[in-house]
C-alpha cells in the first residue's frame, strides 16, 4: 500500500463518530473528507448569496465559487470548456435531462438505442418514459457467462446503427469495469452518439474525456466524496447545444413573453432554477482533494481489498459469487444458496457490517442472471484488510446461522 | 381459490407461537440467540399455495416481498389473516405483528401498536424509518382492512 491508511481515514470524520461500524456500502455514498465539510460551511457562512442575479459584491463572490467549482470538474474531467458541465442533482436527473433533450433534435420514431443488461434503472426509465412512447426502440447488450459486458454481441448490435449507445462505465451491482475506450471506438464508428453513465466508474479511475472521446458522460458528486444533491452531466458543446431544456424557468432563459420565450446559452440554458450553489462548492472542494491523492495506489488497493474479500469467500460453503475479482471496481456481489439476500443483509447488519441487499436498482440484471437479489459488499480507498477479515468472520457467523 | 382452512391453521400456528416462542425471545438476550427463534418462527406456518403469490396480495418490500391473504368471520366480525414471505427474517417479524392483531376487531385493530413489541425486543428499532424490508407497508395493508 502506498499511502497511510490510518493518516487517510482520519481526513474522514464519519470513522471517528461511528468506530463501531464497517462501512461497505460504497457503491450507495461515500463518506467524505473533511475538506468537502469546510468549503460548503465557509460558503454557507461567509459567501451565501445567490449567483448570477443580484447586482451586489456578494453575489459576485457566491458566483466565482460556483463557477470556479464547475472550472474544477472540466479540468478533471480534461473538458474543452467549462460550459460542458451542466450541474445536476445527480445521475438520474442528468439522464431524465439527456433523454428528454435528444427527443426530436437527435432521436424519432423508429430510432434505436442500445444499452446492457447491466445498467442502472437510471439509464432504463428515463429511456421509457421520454422515448419509448415516441416511437424509439431499445436493444439491450447480453451479458457473458461470467456477468461481463458481451462486447461480440454490442459488435453484432451496433450493426442495427443506433442512433445513441449508452453504457455503464462500471456495473454497480457487480462492480465490473467495461472496457469503455473498445465501448466508445466501436460505438462512434458505427455512427452512434455514446454516453457513459460514469456513476459507479468516476471513483474508479480519472476520466479524460477527449481522449477517451465521449460524448456524454454524467456521475453523481456523492459518490465522488462530495455531498448529494449535486451532480454533473458533461457533453460535447455539439451535442449540449441541441439538448431541449427539461425544466424552465430562472437562470435558462434569455427573454420571456407571455406568448414565447428564448433559451440562455450553455451551461445555464439546462440548469433552471437556483442551483445547488453550496454542492457544486462541495463537489469543487471534493475533487481538489482527490487530487492531491494517489489514485493509482487508489485502485491497486481497492483491488487487493477484493481479491482478500473474494478469496476469504471462497471458503465459506454455499456462497455463491456473481462478481468476479478482475477488472473489478470494489464491489462484490453474493448470495448463500437458497437464502434470501435480506436474510443475510440483517445478520451483518445486527453484526455492524453495512452492506445493502436487493436488486440494487437493476432488476433487469437480476432477471437475467435469474436470481433473487445478492448482498453487495462494496469496498473504497478507505477499507482497510482487517475490515475485509472482520466482515468475512461476521459472514461466517451469518451464514452458520441461517444453515442450522 | 383460497381455502378458508389457512386462516385457522395459522391461527392455531400464531395462538402457538404466542405462548411458547414469543416468552423465549422476551427471555433471549444475545442476539444470535433471538435471530435464531426468530428464523425459525415461519417454519410452523401452514403451506401457503404458491398459487397465492398473486399482485392482488403482495406487499412489495423493497428487498423483500410479502404475500398477505385477509378474512373476516361474518358472525364475530374478527379478522384473521394468513401469509408469506421470500425472506425468513422478515417472515418472523410478520409474525410477531400477527401474534398480536389475529383475531381482532375492527376497534380493536385501530388502537393496536404491535411494531412496540419489536422495539422492546430490540428486533427492529423504528418500524417507520426502515422500509426497506416492508414491513410498515405489511402493517399499513392489515390496518386498511378496518
Amino acid at each position: 500500500m502506498n499511502f497511510d491508511l490510518s493518516a487517510l481515514r482520519q481526513e474522514f470524520p464519519f470513522f471517528s463518530a461511528h468506530p463501531e461500524w464497517i462501512y461497505l456500502d460504497n457503491a450507495a455514498t461515500l463518506h467524505k473528507p473533511q475538506a468537502v465539510f469546510d468549503a460548503m460551511n465557509e460558503f454557507y457562512r461567509s459567501q451565501n448569496s445567490n449567483v448570477h442575479r443580484s447586482a451586489h459584491g456578494l453575489s459576485q463572490q457566491a458566483t466565482t465559487a460556483f463557477e470556479t467549482a464547475r472550472t474544477t470538474v472540466a479540468q478533471f474531467l480534461n473538458a474543452r470548456f467549462s460550459h460542458e458541465i451542466i450541474w445536476t442533482s445527480g445521475t438520474t436527473a442528468g439522464f431524465n435531462q439527456l433523454v428528454f433533450g435528444l427527443m426530436g433534435p437527435v432521436l424519432q420514431s423508429g430510432d434505436r438505442v442500445l444499452i446492457s443488461s447491466m445498467e442502472h434503472h437510471a439509464n432504463i426509465v428515463p429511456w421509457h418514459i421520454h422515448a419509448l412512447p415516441f416511437g424509439v426502440e431499445l436493444d439491450v447488450v447480453p451479458l457473458t457467462a461470467d456477468h461481463r459486458f458481451d462486447m461480440a454481441a454490442f459488435e453484432e448490435l451496433l450493426q442495427l446503427k443506433p442512433k445513441v449507445v449508452s453504457i455503464s462505465h462500471v456495473s454497480n451491482a457487480l462492480g465490473h469495469i467495461q472496457q469503455v475506450a473498445d465501448i466508445v471506438r466501436l460505438a462512434k464508428a458505427a455512427g452512434a452518439i455514446v454516453v457513459l453513465d460514469g456513476a459507479q466508474g468516476i471513483v474508479w479511475q480519472r476520466i479524460d474525456v477527449q481522449a477517451l472521446d465521449v460524448d456524454f458522460y454524467l456521475f453523481s458528486g456523492h459518490k465522488l466524496y462530495g455531498p448529494t444533491g449535486i451532480g454533473v452531466l458533461y457533453g460535447k458543446t455539439r451535442y449540449l447545444a441541441l439538448l431541449r431544456p427539461l425544466l424552465g424557468g430562472g437562470e435558462m432563459i434569455k427573454t420571456v413573453s407571455f406568448t414565447q420565450s428564448s433559451w440562455n446559452d450553455l451551461p445555464y440554458r439546462l440548469e433552471a432554477g437556483t442551483p445547488n450553489i453550496a454542492a457544486a462548492v462541495g463537489l469543487g472542494a471534493a475533487i481538489l482533494w482527490l487530487q492531491q491523492q494517489d489514485l493509482t495506489a487508489f485502485q491497486q488497493h481497492k483491488t487487493a481489498l477484493v481479491q482478500r474479500f473474494y478469496d476469504g469467500c471462497k471458503q465459506i460453503p454455499l456462497l455463491d459469487l456473481l462478481s468476479g475479482p478482475t477488472t473489478n471496481a470494489g464491489i462484490v456481489a453474493l448470495n448463500l444458496k437458497n437464502e434470501h439476500p435480506a436474510d443475510l443483509a440483517t445478520l451483518l447488519d445486527q453484526q455492524n457490517i453495512a452492506v445493502r441487499a436487493g436488486t440494487h436498482c437493476a432488476m433487469p440484471l437480476f432477471n437475467t442472471m435469474n436470481v433473487k437479489g445478492s448482498v453487495r459488499f462494496s469496498f473504497a480507498c478507505y477499507n482497510s484488510f482487517d475490515e475485509v477479515d472482520r466482515t468475512l468472520a461476521a459472514l461466517t457467523t451469518a451464514v452458520e446461522l441461517l444453515s442450522e | 381459490m383460497i381455502r378458508p382452512d389457512i386462516f385457522t391453521k395459522t391461527a392455531v400456528v400464531l395462538k402457538n407461537i404466542y405462548d411458547k416462542q414469543l416468552p423465549e425471545l422476551r427471555q433471549t438476550k444475545d442476539w444470535q440467540g433471538k435471530y435464531r427463534i426468530l428464523m425459525t418462527l415461519g417454519k410452523e406456518l401452514p403451506a401457503f399455495d404458491i398459487e397465492w403469490h398473486r399482485d392482488e396480495f403482495l406487499v412489495q418490500g423493497c428487498e423483500s416481498k410479502a404475500w398477505l391473504l385477509h378474512y373476516q368471520d361474518p358472525i364475530t366480525a374478527r379478522h384473521f389473516w394468513a401469509f408469506d414471505s421470500d425472506a425468513r427474517i422478515v417472515k418472523g417479524l410478520i409474525i410477531l405483528l400477527l401474534v398480536q392483531l389475529n383475531g381482532l376487531t375492527a376497534e380493536q385493530l385501530a388502537e393496536a401498536t404491535p411494531e412496540l413489541l419489536l422495539s422492546e425486543l430490540q428486533l427492529q428499532q423504528n418500524i417507520s424509518l426502515s422500509r426497506s424490508n416492508g414491513l410498515l407497508a405489511v402493517l399499513n395493508k392489515i390496518k386498511a382492512v378496518i
